[in-house]
């Protein structure tokens, strides 16, 4: 479809402000303005709807249809989220009032929700305290990172590294670089968790944390996890816990109390808010006992008499790294989520979403390669390598199923598995729902062996075919510059 | 409400097929590290939550007439931008990782960088960063990245928010900060200059409009800077934009700023959007997602993911930043704004504010003791103005009245007791000006 700046006319107007009521005309040196205005496309307003209506019916969401994009839990969205945190009361509200001289009693219900949420996640998570300013999941991990730093100054360890499996997200070795710690990678064992020998071989005075996802990306927990904290608890490291895939024990096992010190969600994930396309996210932070006063600034405290107030007296703190409180909007949304789960509701959250995830390895197990055959938890990796053999690929199969009307599965992830389908259908998902998504699996599968030419083609029926990436790479034409 | 499809005979069903018990979905988790019921409230209906969560919304106070900026500005949002944006599939959709379901976020985010190309004068941008602040602090760790240099020198007058932020992330790294006092609120050249002829430093971070409000012209500093090999970062106002010349004019090498102000709502400190944009030399030194336009197999013009050999996804430890989920849904807020307000919308917004502010700055003026903090600088849409009194007691009573009359400068700078940042926008209007002006002048 053409770019907005193509369908440009010049003169037309679309949305124009009101004529300035006051009675003078600022005159500002020319030599700070520009030449002319910024080359921003003249549209209607209509043109504008029309053609962000046309680019989001050539969007695949969560409302469209069946998205079992693994290890993005990719549940329902309920609306009534998006309705509360539009509310003029909390969308309208000015950061910096309750940093005012009395600011604070403007701005009550909104420090109540923060702090109510940090009271939900302590007690659904086991622990101690939360901040809940990072932006984003990652965010929540250099967070979680700098605050194991901290720690380990304050008590004088010289540590330089982090541990992290085979299997981590990305995300995780990326967070602890960045924080300033060398990377060590654990192998998994022949059952899909971390190899706890391998572990035991490089675990030593040096070592900072490990960082886990529990269950990990193939979907499996770890049953030695007790006694991985324990080890790394022995050298003074901290275990973090990547709160990713938090859905699949969510209301039924609790990271503080399996021995984790650190834990990160993904509101997004776990708490049902929106995915927006890529953001944005909301990461709290909860931590230990042991932790709680390096957290970052500041945190909403409750006076005796029931008033919320920001405490900026820290001393030990991380320091800031958010501008404000967080993705305020973000945890309204999740904060009405919970209220409405209850404690009952979240058990069946992670009931329901281990059972989809089992039914869908029982149901497929004959169709496609699976590697690590046991009980799974929210997610099932299989992998495409007997269809690869076909020279059907795990990325042949994504298409396909775009053209039988479902997201793909992630592909290629985790990298321990390959030609990997990581399936994550998520408990709002029907057993109808995923009936016909195991069919047109099962249909795939049988078409890789009668024709696997025809996959070269697919996707037929999106908007687009398959995009040269390469050219993309080699001759990057990421802006249409004026 | 658990949200969950299944009915109870499916559930059995399912099980069946499996041959197991609902208890033995979680038999691989050990007994002793399984909890019983949290200890959160029973759920409850949506409409009661609806009424619980909307007492919370009453009981904060947005009928205020507010002066309160520093960086985060209550524009007016035309009403096409909740409508774009509240398209479900827009935001029930996830990072486009498969590009042939997922053109309609493509596009739009190859829309919104190149409208920020065009805005700042850069020419490449990426698809979003979390906030002002954390996108400054990315753009710092690409100029180290880039000059292989471990000094940044970060004036003072660009905002007090960013760089805390900026050190809380540093601070166990090996990198040396060097913060600059402003010379009557502008950067000052010589001191900057003294310490770039080091020959050791990364970048220079300055702010236009910068914290204080006063606009300034960079390409001395660019010069400066490229002179010794650093490199010039700029954070932007982008409202501010539409009127004032682009920093890639004079000549910046990485332009960052805070995108609220374009199409989103306050929403008290977030969602926000960082943006990010530099020259096409750096474009694999550039951190997060970026979208790119291509041909698909029959020759049609699309979009995808691009450049992805620098993220945390394929390079883990060795990626340019962690980010991974960004402000996707601000960027599409973004570019339906700009391409709502348009060209010369976006250049009236710009001047209704500048307008407005030096109207209060003038009418402020004539308050008896009441005086510029930084007097004979040029500003954008927003001042600094020295009371004859304390700031935050004066704000104190002004709150009375339901005025937010500005923010309090002491709270980040020492001997500022008296100093009161005030910001306009082109929602304000002549009367909320001249009630400001009038009680103004009571308090005192």
């Amino acid at each position: 479809m053409k770019l907005i700046f193509d369908k440009s006319m010049p003169g037309r107007r679309g949305v124009m402000p009101a004529e300035s009521d006051i009675p003078v005309r600022a005159n500002l040196d020319s030599r700070f303005l520009r030449s002319e205005p910024a080359a921003l496309p003249e549209l209607s307003e209509l043109d504008v709807m029309r053609h962000f209506t046309a680019l989001s019916e050539m969007n695949f969401g969560v409302d469209s249809g069946f998205y079992p994009l693994g290890s993005c839990t990719m549940k329902y969205n309920p609306k009534i989220n998006e309705q509360l945190c539009a509310l003029p009361g909390f969308a309208n509200l000015h950061p910096l009032l309750p940093q005012l001289s009395t600011g604070r009693d403007r701005v009550q219900g909104a420090l109540a929700v923060l702090h109510h949420m940090d009271m939900l996640l302590r007690e659904i998570c086991g622990m101690a305290a939360f901040t809940m300013q990072p932006l984003a999941g990652a965010h929540g991990e250099l967070t979680g990172v700098i605050v194991m730093a901290a720690y380990h100054k304050a008590k004088g360890n010289d540590k330089t590294t982090i541990l992290i499996p085979d299997s981590a997200h990305g995300t995780n070795p990326a967070s602890a670089a960045i924080a300033g710690y060398d990377v060590k990678t654990v192998p998994s064992d022949e059952n899909g968790v971390m190899d706890i020998d391998a572990l035991r071989e490089v675990l030593d005075e040096t070592t900072a944390g490990v960082m886990l996802t529990c269950p990990n990306t193939l979907g499996l927990f770890n049953p030695h996890i007790a006694e991985i904290c324990d080890m790394v608890h022995d050298v003074d490291g901290l275990m973090y816990y990547d709160g990713a895939n938090l859905n699949a024990i969510v209301g039924r096992s609790r990271p503080g109390d399996i021995g984790f010190d650190i834990v990160h969600l993904n509101l997004h994930k776990t708490f049902a808010t929106p995915h927006g396309g890529g953001g944005p996210g909301s990461g709290p932070v909860g931590v230990c006992e042991r932790l709680r006063t390096f957290l970052p600034i500041s945190i909403v405290r409750e006076t005796r008499d029931g008033h919320y107030y920001l405490d900026y007296d820290q001393p030990e703190a991380i320091g800031y790294i958010a501008p404000f409180y967080g993705n305020f909007a973000v945890i309204v949304r999740a904060y009405v989520y919970i209220l409405m789960q209850g404690a009952d509701g979240l058990a069946r959250v992670s009931e329901n979403a281990v059972l989809n995830a089992n039914y869908i390895r029982e149901r497929l197990k004959d169709h496609y390669e699976l590697p690590y055959p046991q009980l799974c938890k929210h997610e099932v990796v299989f992998s495409a390598s007997r269809q690869a053999k076909k020279g059907v690929h795990a990325v042949d199969i994504a298409k396909a199923l775009i053209d039988r009307g479902y997201h793909p599965p992630t592909v290629y992830f985790p990298l321990i598995v390959e030609e990997a389908l990581m399936i994550e259908p998520t408990e709002t998902e029907s057993k109808e729902t995923l009936d016909g998504f195991i069919e047109a699996m099962i249909e795939i599968a049988k078409l890789a062996e009668t024709d696997p030419e025809s996959f070269h083609a697919m996707p037929t029926s999106a908007p687009v075919s398959r995009p040269d990436e390469t050219q993309a790479a080699r001759k990057p034409d990421v802006a249409s510059l004026a | 409400m658990p949200f969950i499809a299944n009915t109870d005979d499916q559930r059995r069903e399912m099980l069946a097929t499996l041959g197991l018990s609902g208890a033995d979905l979680f038999a691989d988790i050990p007994d002793h590290l399984r909890c019983g019921s949290p200890d959160i409230p029973e759920g409850i209906s949506e409409q009661q939550a609806a009424q619980r969560v909307g007492d919370l919304a009453g009981m904060n106070d947005t009928d205020l007439t507010s002066f309160l900026g520093g960086g985060f500005y209550d524009h007016y949002i035309p009403a096409a931008v909740p409508a774009i944006v509240g398209r479900s599939e827009f935001y029930t959709s996830y990072t486009p990782y498969q590009p042939e379901a997922s053109q309609g976020t493509l596009q739009a985010i190859y829309e919104y960088q190149s409208a920020i190309c065009r805005l700042t004068g850069m020419e490449i941008s990426n698809a979003s960063m979390y906030d002002g602040g954390t996108a400054l602090y990315e753009a710092v760790m690409m100029a180290l990245r880039i000059t292989r240099r471990e000094h940044v020198v970060v004036d003072r007058s660009v905002s007090v928010i960013y760089r805390t932020i900026l050190r809380s992330y540093t601070t166990n790294l090996g990198i040396e900060l060097d913060e600059t006092a402003p010379d009557n609120g502008l950067p000052d050249r010589r001191a900057i200059g003294d310490i770039l002829a080091n020959g050791e430093t990364a970048a220079v971070v300055v702010q236009n409009p910068n914290f204080f409000g006063c606009m300034d012209e960079f390409t001395d500093l660019a010069e400066m800077c490229h002179e010794h090999g650093a490199l010039l970062i700029v954070s932007a106002y982008p409202i501010a934009l539409g009127l004032l010349k682009s920093p890639g004019d004079m000549g910046a090498d990485i332009v960052t700023g805070e995108g609220q102000s374009l199409g989103m709502p306050l929403n008290f400190g977030g969602p926000y959007l960082g943006f990010m944009a530099t020259r096409k030399k750096h474009m694999r030194k550039m951190p997060g997602r970026i979208a790119g336009r291509t041909v698909d197999q029959n020759g049609k013009d699309c979009f995808v993911l691009t450049l992805q050999a620098r993220e945390q996804h394929i390079r883990r430890e060795k990626a340019t930043s962690n980010i991974c989920t960004n402000q996707g849904l601000c960027a599409l807020t973004a570019i339906a704004y700009l391409s709502l307000l348009g060209k010369e919308g976006l250049r009236k917004v710009a001047q209704n504010c500048a307008e407005k502010a030096w109207y209060a700055q003038q009418e402020l003026l004539t308050i008896p003791g009441v005086e510029l903090r930084f007097p004979n600088r040029w500003y954008f849409n927003e001042f600094v103005l020295e009371l004859p009194t304390r700031a935050d007691r004066v704000i104190r009573r002004l709150l009375r009245d339901d005025i937010a009359a500005g923010f309090p400068l002491a709270r980040y700078y020492p001997n500022m007791d008296n100093a009161l940042m005030v910001a306009v926008t082109e929602k304000r209007t002549k009367r909320e000006i001249d009630f400001l002006v009038h009680s103004l002048e009571n308090a005192l």
